[in-house]
């Protein structure tokens, strides 16, 4: 039953899913830090156009769930639409991987940024605007170092929950860590190994989520505002 | 809003308005042109051709297909989320046991659980009983594992045949929510009782009460209001995460609307995903409204001086990211 010969038989197609996971995740992550960021400003934008658009966005991706959002993606946009980033499928499945994981994390990244924004008290704004700042002075020296530090720690939640909703992207045929063990376990005679298959594959996603969460965890402590 | 100042913008004067106005019809073309440019290309590829939408005014779709999945993604919804806080009030409660030996395997089963994607613990409970049940039938624990699958896993519809275990969908699905979810719960549970301030649990002992009255009729009550938010804005998520039964074929309304209405409807597949998800969404916007709700009835309430938790956010709270951190903050919890 814990006959890891299986698991190190098939490590380097482990290993592979991983990285891929990895490449996937890191996209997501400096993509949908971008796109959190522009939807938040559209948020608390003094436009109401901007304002809607970014609270109708918020709201549809929060609700739907992300299986759908990535198959939509491969399925609707890539295959129907025929709206391709290439012509090899696997580049083209990968970005558009990307670009829904990004898509959908972008809506809790927006949530997060704006909550900060919202926890500087207003009198901040005020003494910063009657002692002459102007709106960028005020923003670069005032409000932005204050809000981001309230926004590191849900921000860190939300890229833990970003790297662990990688494995959803097996849905939407890009071959990572949750399509490599799927395919394993589809064999019949991958029977031994299957327990020792998911511990590996669980140690892996800590190795990437607990470090994540302790240098959230680490630098919140850090930046913390003294109030 | 644009009346008044905001944290980031001053009450406009009238050029700033002026301003406005003119980035106000820039943002407008510029969105029209996006939809625009979306919908030519829908043009172009025939997918406003009537017979790809119909399908969906037809009942028997509803009835044999839509509805159905519904239902199921419903039953499962509601099986894990009764297992969940179940699992979640055991586990919050048990971290914050007095006796080490209750406390440190609760921690780091809730820490597990929370650490690894919910498909990962589906594929568990999905392929590997299956695979390695036929050794366990051959070793001592042959016996043990038939009266557990026949006296208690039956009830979830695994079934155990000359000593290979099958774990249907259903169950798979709602193992893994179970776990995921109850550790995120337990979590909630125990940050929850942390915020009710100390002296009510000081006042609760001093009056002669033991650690069971403490907790059951002073701290657990207060904590309850305090959490309801965040364990109802939980339960929305798990009632997301059920559409990751589509990758294990759990007949679910993803599976159903998106999976099996487009080949038999001339591949409709974007007008499947545009129903199903306008489905998820009335679905789940109403479960959130109801947080919503509940949130400003704790607010409303002075039963507790604890602050309520928020219930906005659905990410989980990360593992190292320490609970003060995320008390302290918005309230992803």
């Amino acid at each position: 039953m814990f006959d890891f010969g299986p698991f190190f038989d098939n490590f380097d197609q482990i290993l592979e899913g991983f990285w891929a996971t990895v490449r996937l995740a890191a996209a997501a992550a400096v993509l949908s830090l971008i796109l959190g960021t522009v939807l938040a400003s559209f948020r608390v934008a003094p436009i109401r156009v901007l304002r809607t658009f970014g609270t109708v966005y918020v709201n549809i991706l929060r609700n739907t769930p992300l299986t759908l959002v990535l198959l939509m993606c491969s399925l609707g946009l890539n295959d129907v639409l025929a709206l391709k980033f290439s012509d090899t499928s696997s580049v083209t499945y990968y970005w558009w991987a990307v670009l829904g994981l990004s898509g959908y994390t972008a809506a809790f990244v927006c949530e997060s940024l704006r909550a900060g924004i919202n926890t500087v008290p207003l009198g901040q704004a005020e003494a910063a605007r009657s002692i002459g700042l102007t709106f960028t002075q005020s923003l670069r020296m005032i409000i932005l170092p204050q809000a981001f530090r309230a926004v590191v720690a849900p921000l860190g939640s939300v890229y833990i929950a970003m790297i662990k909703n990688t494995t959803v992207a097996a849905a939407a045929s890009y071959a990572e860590t949750a399509l490599v063990m799927k395919t394993l376990l589809d064999q019949p005679s991958f029977t031994s190994g299957a327990l020792p298959l998911f511990i590996g594959v669980a140690v892996g996603f800590m190795i990437l989520t607990l470090p994540t969460g302790f240098f959230f965890g680490w630098l919140h402590k850090r930046m913390a505002v003294a109030r | 809003m644009s009346k008044e100042a905001t944290v980031l913008f001053d009450a406009p004067g009238p050029r700033a308005r002026a301003r406005h106005r003119i980035l106000a019809v820039v943002a407008s073309i510029v969105l029209i042109a996006i939809a625009a440019a979306l919908l030519w290309r829908f043009k172009e590829k025939g997918q406003f051709e009537g017979k790809l939408w119909s399908p969906f005014t037809k009942w028997e779709v509803w009835d044999n297909l839509i509805l159905p999945g519904l239902g199921n993604t419903l039953k499962a919804a509601a099986v894990a989320s009764v297992l969940a806080l179940l699992f979640g009030v055991v586990f919050g409660l048990a971290r914050l046991s007095d006796h080490w030996w209750i406390r440190i395997p609760a921690a780091a089963v809730v820490e597990f659980f929370r650490s690894i994607p919910l498909l990962i613990l589906i594929f568990l409970a999905f392929f590997v009983p299956n695979k390695i049940s036929p050794s366990i039938a051959e070793s001592q624990f042959g016996t043990l594992q038939r009266v557990v699958v026949d006296n208690f896993l039956s009830v979830f519809g695994v079934e155990i045949n000359a000593g290979t275990v099958t774990v249907p969908a259903f169950a798979a699905v709602v193992f893994g929510l179970v776990m995921y979810n109850g550790s995120v719960l337990a979590e909630v549970v125990r940050a929850g009782v942390l915020s009710i301030p100390k002296g009510q649990a000081e006042a609760a002992y001093s009056i002669g009460l033991r650690k069971n009255g403490v907790l059951r009729l002073v701290l657990l009550p207060q904590a309850v209001t305090v959490m309801m938010p965040a364990i109802v804005s939980q339960l929305v998520v798990l009632l997301k995460d059920t559409a990751l039964g589509f990758i294990i074929a759990y007949s679910e309304l993803l599976q159903a609307g998106f999976k099996q209405v487009p080949p038999n409807y001339n591949n409709n597949i974007i007008q499947a995903g545009v129903v199903v998800g306008v489905i998820y969404i009335a679905v789940n916007m109403s479960v959130s409204r109801l947080a919503t709700w509940l949130e400003a009835r704790s607010r409303r309430s002075r039963k507790t001086a604890a602050k309520t938790m928020g219930g906005d956010v659905g990410a989980p709270p990360a593992a190292g990211v320490s609970l003060a951190a995320q008390a302290g903050s918005t309230g992803t919890l």
